[in-house]
């Protein structure tokens, strides 16, 4: 299958009332000392309302990139991209995304509580409304008791979790996940995954999530995105229809290890070994 | 596992009243206090010995080494007083004199110290507002930071009378213009540490930011602005010890009349080596626990900002 067939496989349908991402024809190029680098090339994607999306790829194809343009961190330059129907830069300042980073980056002089309000703060909520939405956001997380520790008090994995409710605090429909948990031992992944699964089946948000761990990829998305790098682009779209309330268990299953072979297939097909 | 178990009860024990002294800071300070007052004692005997020798032979007097050693330490005007001397005048002009007298070293002290402290306030906030414009606006930090460096290499011992001149031609006489000297020498390490703290945050604390759609002044002030405590309280530290050093300077060019500044002239114009030392002991004292102090505010600051212990 050539480039130009896939693409056309998953361009999208024109923007409906339930399309939160529309990007089409997208590419951005950095301008360098040494160069153009091609980060992302002829990007067509669409992510509906409720849908968990994870990009993933190899180092370098843009998948960060890509979740930094839909957050108005990176302007694409070339292409058109829509969030909820207006630009990225209008939506960031609409205040529309939650974004995780890979590092938990909480502010190290605010208690947990106060990191969780930071953007209820920015935003002149009420203190109690701020109090009230932290609380909330940390009992999603399973985090509430540990309100008035510091940081560095908390495990990793805690710290990660502490920011996931920072970006929940302010209830923003759609949550852009920068791998996450990449800096977490296996361990803490898997049972941080299943939170992140029952969290957006209560949510009902709709999440981007990058990754470049094929289970974790297979077990939480509805839907997956396969990317290339240089340049960045898109190989493979898959769906897939696993239970809302599936359990690390359904790893074992031959339906998900058949996805799982297929983003395999897909990531090979994409790599050149060539540089 | 039994060995290290019956062992270390004994190990825990087992140090001398010496042994503990020494591995915490009061015995080795100690031992360094001792060996500086030695080394002080015999460099004193030794300066002021030929002085002596000359004044016994014009006087035809005999004398025993141990006469020696007694006079060359309880000489009026010895080319190195010896430590008690020191603190027999300091004991005499801070304790024993009242302190609304010109011979009382508090007054002295005090006359230099609010120089010091008006200086450092008006450097400090000068400083940051510096570092802050040169963080924010781009065309400032390329057209103000080179003067911000080349004002600290021209000597300060060469622009502190000029600035006392020429303050006294428009009238400003006294406090205002040492305070000016010692403002001069201390914005430098504010501004320096600050723009450094300022730009402490990393992209990723600034990008979060930015998801939040913070203005400039919000990012300031939740981000920024904890993020460069450090850095300021470090600069202080270093801005308040030049402070009173620019304070001493700016007293000696015009003889002043008051201030630690003047008893160092005043003692080196007539000989007065132990009132110089005085002086210069009493400065550093003050500037210990000038920094002692910055020190404390720094430690409560750091703990409010949940910084462990």
């Amino acid at each position: 299958m050539t480039l130009q067939a896939v693409v056309n496989n998953v361009a999208p349908m024109a923007a409906s009332k339930d399309v939160v991402v529309d990007i089409q024809k997208m590419s951005l190029t950095f301008q360098t000392a040494d160069g153009p680098v091609y980060a992302l090339s002829e990007v067509d994607l669409t992510i509906n309302k409720g849908e968990f999306v994870s990009f993933i790829g190899p180092s370098g194809c843009g998948k960060t990139t890509l979740l930094r343009v839909i957050a108005d961190l990176e302007r694409a330059t070339g292409g058109d991209i829509l969030i909820n129907g207006v630009s990225p830069q209008q939506a960031r300042e609409d205040r529309s995304y939650g974004y995780v980073f890979q590092a938990p980056a909480l502010l190290p002089w605010r208690s947990i509580e106060r990191n969780v309000t930071l953007p209820l703060e920015i935003m002149e909520l009420s203190k109690e409304e701020r109090l009230r939405r932290a609380h909330e956001a940390l009992k999603l997380v399973e985090l509430n008791g540990f309100e008035k520790k510091f940081p560095w008090q908390l495990s990793g994995g805690m710290q990660q979790r502490a920011s996931i409710a920072r970006a929940l605090s302010f209830d923003a429909d759609l949550l852009l996940m920068d791998e996450p948990f990449g800096a977490l031992d296996e361990i803490v992944r898997d049972h941080l995954n299943e939170q992140l699964l029952k969290l957006w089946a209560r949510t009902n948000k709709t999440v981007a999530f990058v990754t470049h761990s094929i289970p974790e990829a297979v077990f939480l998305s509805s839907k997956i995105v396969v990317m290339s790098p240089r340049p960045g682009r898109i190989i493979d779209v898959i769906e897939t229809d696993f239970a809302k309330d599936r359990t690390l268990d359904i790893r074992e299953t031959p339906e998900f290890l058949e996805v799982a072979h297929r983003v395999r297939e897909g990531l090979r097909a994409g790599h050149s070994y060539d540089d | 596992m039994t060995t290290d178990a019956a062992t270390l009860p004994t190990a825990a024990a087992g140090p001398t009243l010496w042994g503990r002294m020494m591995k915490g800071q009061t015995g080795p300070v100690c031992v360094m206090l001792i060996g500086l007052f030695v080394l002080w004692y015999v460099g004193a005997v030794f300066m002021n010995m030929p002085g002596q020798i000359d004044r016994y032979a014009r006087a035809k007097q005999d004398w025993t080494p141990l006469q020696l050693v007694e006079a060359t330490l309880a000489q009026d005007r010895p080319v190195l007083p010896a430590p008690h001397q020191v603190a027999q005048e300091m004991y005499k002009t801070i304790f024993a004199t009242k302190i609304t007298s010109k011979r009382s070293l508090v007054y002295h002290t005090w006359v230099t110290l609010s120089s010091t402290l008006l200086g450092f306030g008006i450097g400090t906030l000068l400083g940051i507002v510096l570092a802050v414009g040169i963080v924010h606006v781009q065309t400032l930090e390329k057209s103000l930071m080179p003067w911000v460096i080349s004002s600290q290499t021209i000597p300060i011992l060469a622009i502190a009378p000029m600035i006392i001149v020429v303050l006294g031609a428009i009238g400003l006489k006294g406090l205002i213009p040492k305070a000016m000297i010692s403002t001069y020498l201390c914005f430098f390490p504010v501004t320096i540490g600050m723009v450094k703290g300022l730009r402490s945050p990393d992209h990723i604390q600034l990008d979060l930011m930015r998801t939040y759609n913070a203005s400039r002044w919000k990012t300031f002030a939740a981000l920024r602005w904890p993020s460069a405590m450090p850095f300021l309280f470090a600069s202080l530290k270093v801005a308040i010890a030049i402070s009173l050093v620019g304070a001493i300077v700016g007293e000696l060019p015009t003889g002043a009349q008051s201030g630690l500044g003047a008893r160092l002239l005043a003692g080196s114009y007539y000989g007065q080596t132990v009132q110089i030392w005085a002086a210069l002991l009493t400065a550093a004292f003050v500037a210990a626990m000038m920094v002692v102090i910055v020190g404390l505010m720094e430690k409560r600051v750091l703990e409010r900002m949940g910084v462990r212990a």
